[in-house]
């Protein structure tokens, strides 16, 4: 049979109050269901289980015990963790995280909005714009870590280049190798890196607001400042908490770019959490101590990701889907 | 259709009333017409700053070693050539380039056949089973993949596949796996139960149902999934890092990171190397833009 489109009635709530094939006079036997069940979910349960389930025991557990990777594990009870909470070096790199993730939500959200908006114009040039700005998308993280490099070079880059030529001696700088400016560079490529994304975000955002809102508002002479206020901003709040989150969480267990730029320098002022776990993991084979700060990390991700749940009613529809099951 | 004209007709009438108080219509074109320059200024300077870098990137690997250093680095001028490029293919960038597209390839079709199989299964509810499979794919979806490296690294030390394709692989497909899970049961709950039961009447067993009702009708969030979960493999850095050592397990990523501690100073050599290993998805962003930008916002936007 082929699905017709009469048959697809639109609008209508499938989700709710449709009876359980179960219950209903079913044609085949319970026992056929279960066995599609068992082979329709068991390949996926085993992989994501045994790979992200057992893993987060795993971390847990191992935060208990002292290992080098190769010898016999020691149970060292909360040694681990009251070690963490007095090693400075690790607090430190607690506030750096923090801080990359707030200032990074300062810079790159307003800048995304502003793009976003921008590039939701019908204006036919604004299209070509948008898809251009989605090209940093395409970039691995490690080809944007390498071109910045290459760019920021305070000898031969493009930057510096520019500031000796148009007499512009602020662009000469080393600019990943400064204790002023390393942090602040870093969070600028990630900028570069992730405003594309939201900017994306926030255009889908805007295209969803219906035009009446705004026909009916510049009727009333609303000049374009309020109506931002007034229409965009209370229509895009679901674009806006998705958005946040994403960069927050993002942010927060950020590695990549740092760990190929700076590798936590220079001193420890670009040193995040993340870096700190994998440098006690794969290099100082404290996997237990490591452990302790992947605890940390995953708590830390969860409690915002979380927020996101809450904020945006993702949770109650997961919610419905619980109760039914 | 009644009410309409009455309530354009007072509102234009409060228009003649408001606007003109204002000012006048000229000025008010005036400054639609300045913002507009605004709003093209503030767009044109994000242009540039997103197109400069990668043009410094592309003219910076038409150099050599020697010219990248003499050159004005923002003009074509001093020489262009395309040397490094048989450089970097020649010092085993193809290799990387074959290892990522295994890994991305394979990564796509485990998490699509398991996640739309899971995803058929949950919205069927017929067992206990659907309802504990959707609660733990939900509570993964918030753990970072990054709290999970070294337990990571340990079991796919201890099962033998250290440095092998097949940890990437594994270990990304189940990273994947619950966001791709939730991304399809939006759809799938969306396809008309009717047509379920009618083929269940017909006594069409759920194989059969899945194979030729749910398959073939989530075509585009199946495309939508691919696209978001190809991207994030195929640029993955932090799991080649930890899981894989040598250079015949490294996928492109990582390559080029090993590629900047081989070559160093040879800026070049490595722009090269970078833009080499983003052709494929140029390619596809331009064949199929539109399906790429629905796989990018994918995750959200439903």
């Amino acid at each position: 049979m082929t699905p017709t489109p009469t048959l697809t009635s639109p609008g209508v709530p499938l989700a709710k109050a449709r009876p359980r094939p179960n219950q209903a006079n079913r044609p085949v036997g319970r026992g056929s269901y279960r066995s599609a069940d068992l082979v329709g979910l068991l390949p996926t349960l085993v992989l994501y289980g045994g790979l992200i389930l057992v893993p987060i025991a795993i971390a847990i557990g191992l935060s208990f015990y002292n290992w080098n990777g190769v010898g016999a594990l020691t149970f060292v009870g909360a040694s681990n963790w009251s070690r963490f909470f007095s090693d400075s070096i690790a607090l430190h790199s607690l506030e750096v995280t923090f801080l990359l993730a707030g200032v990074s939500w300062v810079v790159q959200t307003p800048l995304s909005m502003a793009l976003g908006l921008f590039v939701s114009g019908r204006q036919r040039y604004r299209a070509v714009y948008s898809a251009l700005y989605l090209l940093p998308l395409l970039l691995s993280t490690t080809g944007i870590a390498l071109m910045w490099q290459a760019l920021l070079d305070p000898n031969f880059g493009g930057i510096a280049w520019l500031g000796t030529h148009w007499h512009l001696s602020f662009l000469v700088q080393n600019w990943l190798g400064g204790n002023s400016t390393a942090l602040w560079t870093i969070v600028a490529l990630i900028a570069w890196q992730f405003v594309p994304f939201h900017t994306l975000l926030y255009q889908m955002g805007r295209r969803q607001i219906p035009q009446v809102l705004y026909e009916a508002a510049a009727l009333d002479g609303v000049t374009p400042l309020k109506q931002f206020i007034y229409v965009t901003l209370p229509q895009m709040r679901y674009t806006i908490v998705v958005s946040s989150t994403l960069m927050i969480v993002g942010s927060l267990t950020y590695f990549d770019i740092i760990y190929i730029l700076t590798n936590g320098g220079p001193g420890d002022t670009t040193r995040v959490l993340s870096l700190d776990m994998y440098q006690a993991a794969f290099q100082n084979t404290t996997f237990g101590y490591a452990s302790v700060l992947a605890v940390v990390l995953g708590v830390i991700g969860i409690v915002v990701a979380l927020g996101l749940v809450r904020l945006t009613g993702f949770g109650s529809m997961a919610s419905q889907r619980e109760g039914v099951a | 259709m009644s009410t309409a004209p009455p309530a354009v007709a007072l509102s234009a009438a409060r228009l003649d009333e408001v606007a003109p108080r204002r000012r006048s219509r000229l000025g008010q074109r005036a400054q639609r017409r300045l913002r507009g320059t605004i709003a093209f200024g503030f767009g044109t300077i994000w242009l540039v700053i997103v197109l400069a870098p990668i043009y410094f990137m592309v003219l910076s690997s038409l150099r050599t070693e020697g010219s990248y250093v003499t050159a004005n680095p923002w003009l074509p001028t001093g020489g262009l050539t395309g040397t490094e490029y048989s450089t970097v293919l020649h010092a085993g960038l193809g290799g990387y380039f074959i290892n990522s597209v295994i890994v991305t390839a394979a990564c796509v079709v485990i998490t699509l056949v398991l996640s739309l199989a899971a995803s058929f299964r949950i919205i069927r509810r017929t067992s206990r089973l659907s309802g504990a499979a959707l609660r733990l794919l939900v509570f993964g979806l918030a753990v970072p993949i990054q709290a999970l490296i070294v337990p990571l690294y340990i079991i796919i030390d201890k099962i033998g596949l250290y440095d092998s394709l097949s940890a990437l692989v594994l270990t990304m497909s189940a990273a994947a796996i619950p966001v791709s899970v939730l991304i399809m049961l939006s759809f799938v709950r969306d396809i008309p139960r009717e047509l379920i039961d009618a083929m269940s009447v017909d006594g069409a067993g759920e194989w059969r149902i899945f194979l030729s009702l749910i398959a073939p009708l989530s075509r585009p969030v199946l495309a939508t999934v691919a696209i978001y979960n190809g991207l994030s493999v195929w640029n993955n850095f932090l799991l080649p890092l930890v899981l894989t050592q040598s250079n015949s397990s490294a996928v492109l990523p990582l390559g080029l990171f090993k590629f900047q501690g081989q070559y160093g100073i040879d800026v070049p050599a490595i722009m090269a190397a970078v833009l080499l290993s983003v052709i494929p998805l140029v390619v596809l962003y331009i064949a199929m833009r539109r399906q790429f930008v629905r796989g990018l916002s994918g995750v959200v936007m439903r």
